[in-house]
């Protein structure tokens, strides 16, 4: 992983260095619009806590690029050669290996019925479903309940602080990162007390094959591209979107 | 324009079927103009399309020399979708409705539908669209039918050159929903002189008569919200406040199907607020297309005239700015000024005239080519607009019942509809495919 990580490394620096160098042609001077905000007397919307916007907006385009460049032609090889049914079971597989993060989550919320479907489906799975390859729990009226360390924090009553665009996982929140952080935490805690590879010659390129075979199959799931809407306004859609969703299926039942 | 659907519009892709039919024969249940234009269509009531489709992207460069402002660092042609038959087959140009892109789903529905019933289809962004405006556009001011048109036809040739090694085609269809629809019509017009295609048929979907009395009737929604459309914001915020506070009150496992569904039957919204909610994701369409036509022109409209913007400058104040204003006031301020300047004694009623079906009325009556598909509740339409359609296509009109505006594009009925229009069956006027 060494190699991509420097190229990673090297289009940031670019990128970020690339305000600073360019030269602007000599233009005739700026004069107001007709329009200007001054004249609208309406509550702003759709406007999200953005502190780091320059950043943020830097490194939406630093995705776009590694997308482009990276991820989407593997996506698009792994899509060519693999059959569709193939597809489907290993997202299956990794989406049943999440049911652990849902689980403990769920858990940490103190959800009781919420934990038992998502025992419920991670048993019914792991085994009628063979290993997670099928999901026959959901037929059965055990759906799935999503949950994550940040969402965790937002049901306790942590803000989500202000937007951040992390470099290759995209929109997230001061609160999201960090619970994306204690989540692949507990999961390495979780792998390595297991260390269901130790056994053989090949621990390390197993796991890393495995982790990059997620990474595939989760790009392979998510159809966001960067910029493909055309919008001109995208970027304030995507995080008041993303916000919004967050924010609303975080936050904890006024009643309980 | 998948983002700029407002968040509770956002999940209505798989959408169960929870409605009683009126009492006659047509199947689409939604019965509320706002609603169904708003839902769409429920999912079980989509046909089954072919899954895996060779779904290509074409990226066509037909204006080369034009400078691309560094703000559009992205946009590297007009991108069209395309699916093509390996045997030789008719081809099929589809123009999207207003401000949507190549890629819309509803447009997708349709190229799958007619893939699947043997056709080659390319799909084309509508002229409103930010892509069309920066890379297929010669003024870069969308909005005259006829220019319009024309921009349409150069591109469906670029498109046509590139592809023409690859595919057999024996004959060019043609079609197009809402403002595509009635764009259509003018690019079927410039055809019969320009005779490249020789479209033998030409289908227009829930199409407008005067586009500028269509839009003033999306217009006039958001009028009927508290405080009018200057209070667009206020309205947004106490909607979205109720949509996350119904949310949060109500047991619900995420924002999916079933919680929609809930909006829907617990009346969550109003009928004067659920057009409202039409009316302002029109407006911030809108705002998309004013901005990007200001920055392309420097015409100083609402960005400074001069200013050079770069993708990472913030242009949040800029959208504040756009959705504030009315397709009135664009048309009055940026778009008349620019065609009076073009053709001198030109008036506001002869240019408004000028941007409807009438204008081409005796061509559209002399041709056989032409089919109409509209509701009786499209609120585009007035109900002397749904006479005159029926006078002028006579048995090529077809009237549902229901469907508001585009809402049972997705219909099993409606895309059969199509696709026998296509085929050239005879259809009976109030009869069934």
């Amino acid at each position: 992983m060494a190699g991509p990580n420097r190229i990673f490394l090297r289009a940031l620096l670019a990128l970020m260095l690339a305000g600073c160098t360019t030269s602007r042609p000599v233009l005739p001077p700026e004069e107001p619009p007709m329009h200007s905000v001054e004249e609208f007397r309406d509550q702003r919307f759709a406007d999200i806590a953005d502190p780091w916007e320059g950043f943020n907006r830097s490194m939406y385009k630093f995705n776009f690029y590694v997308d482009k460049y990276l991820f989407l032609p593997v996506v698009r090889g792994y899509e060519y050669v693999t059959p569709v049914f193939v597809q489907d079971r290993l997202s299956n597989f990794f989406g049943n290996i999440r049911e652990v993060r849902n689980l403990t989550n769920s858990m940490f919320q103190l959800k009781g019925m919420e934990s038992l479907t998502t025992l419920g489906r991670f048993v019914t799975n792991s085994t009628i479903g063979l290993g997670g390859l099928f999901d026959p729990a959901t037929p059965l009226g055990l759906p799935q309940r999503v949950q994550d360390f940040g969402k965790t924090l937002g049901y306790w009553g942590v803000e989500s602080g202000p937007y951040l665009v992390l470099p290759i996982f995209g929109p997230s929140s001061v609160r999201d990162a960090g619970g994306m952080a204690m989540d692949s935490g507990m999961r390495y805690g979780i792998y390595y007390g297991i260390d269901p590879f130790g056994n053989t010659d090949h621990e390390f390129e197993i796991a890393s094959g495995i982790t990059t075979l997620e990474s595939i199959d989760l790009r392979h799931q998510e159809n966001f591209r960067y910029f493909d809407s055309g919008y001109p306004f995208e970027y304030y859609m995507v995080r008041f979107f993303y916000h919004e969703k967050r924010d609303i299926e975080s936050k904890g039942h006024p009643k309980e | 324009m998948a983002y700029v659907r407002l968040l509770f519009l956002v999940y209505l892709m798989l959408w169960p079927v929870w409605c009683q039919a009126e009492e006659d024969s047509y199947g689409y249940p939604i019965p509320g103009s706002y609603d169904a234009t708003i839902l769409g269509t429920p999912a079980k009531l989509i046909p089954e399309l072919p899954k895996k489709i060779p779904i290509r992207q074409l990226v066509l460069d037909i204006i080369p020399d034009r400078q691309k402002p560094e703000i559009f660092f992205y946009d590297e042609g007009l991108r069209c979708t395309a699916a093509f038959q390996k045997q030789k087959a008719p081809l099929v140009f589809l123009i999207a409705g207003a401000g949507s892109s190549s890629a819309a789903p509803k447009l997708l529905t349709l190229l799958k539908s007619l893939y699947q019933a043997g056709y080659h289809v390319i799909t084309l962004p509508s002229p409103s669209h930010p892509n069309f405006i920066i890379s297929a556009s010669q003024s870069c001011i969308p909005g005259d039918l006829n220019e319009d048109a024309a921009d349409l036809y150069r591109a469906m040739e670029a498109a046509w050159n590139e592809i023409k090694p690859d595919i057999k085609v024996s004959d060019f269809y043609l079609g197009g929903y809402s403002l595509g629809g009635t764009q259509a019509a003018f690019v079927a017009k410039l055809d019969e002189g320009r005779k490249i295609f020789n479209f033998r048929k030409v289908l227009m979907i829930n199409p407008s008569v005067n586009l500028y009395d269509s839009v003033m009737r999306i217009e006039e929604l958001l009028k009927k919200i508290p405080g009018g459309p200057k209070k667009e914001g206020q309205f947004f915020n106490r909607m979205l406040a109720r949509f996350s506070e119904f949310y949060r009150y109500g047991n619900f496992i995420a924002i999916n199907d079933d919680f929609i569904y809930a909006v829907y039957k617990e009346r969550l919204f109003s009928e004067e607020e659920t057009g409202g909610l039409i009316g302002l994701t029109f407006r911030i369409n809108l705002a998309g297309m004013i901005f990007t036509s200001d920055v392309l022109t420097n015409s100083g409209y609402v960005v400074p005239k001069n200013k050079v913007l770069e993708n990472t400058d913030p242009v949040y104040d800029y959208f504040l700015v756009s959705t504030h204003l009315s397709f009135f006031d664009y048309f009055n301020e940026y778009f008349y000024p620019y065609f009076k300047k073009k053709r001198p004694g030109l008036s506001k009623q002869a240019l408004i005239g000028s941007l409807d079906l009438k204008s081409i009325e005796d061509y559209l009556r002399s041709s056989t080519k032409f089919g109409v598909m509209t509701n009786r509740n499209d609120f585009i339409l007035t109900k002397s607009d749904l006479d005159y359609l029926s006078e002028l296509f006579r048995e090529r009109f077809k009237l549902y019942p229901r469907g508001g505006h585009l809402g049972n594009l997705e219909y099993k009925e409606n895309l059969a509809y199509m696709v026998d229009f296509f085929n050239g069956k005879e259809v009976p006027k109030d009869g069934r495919p």
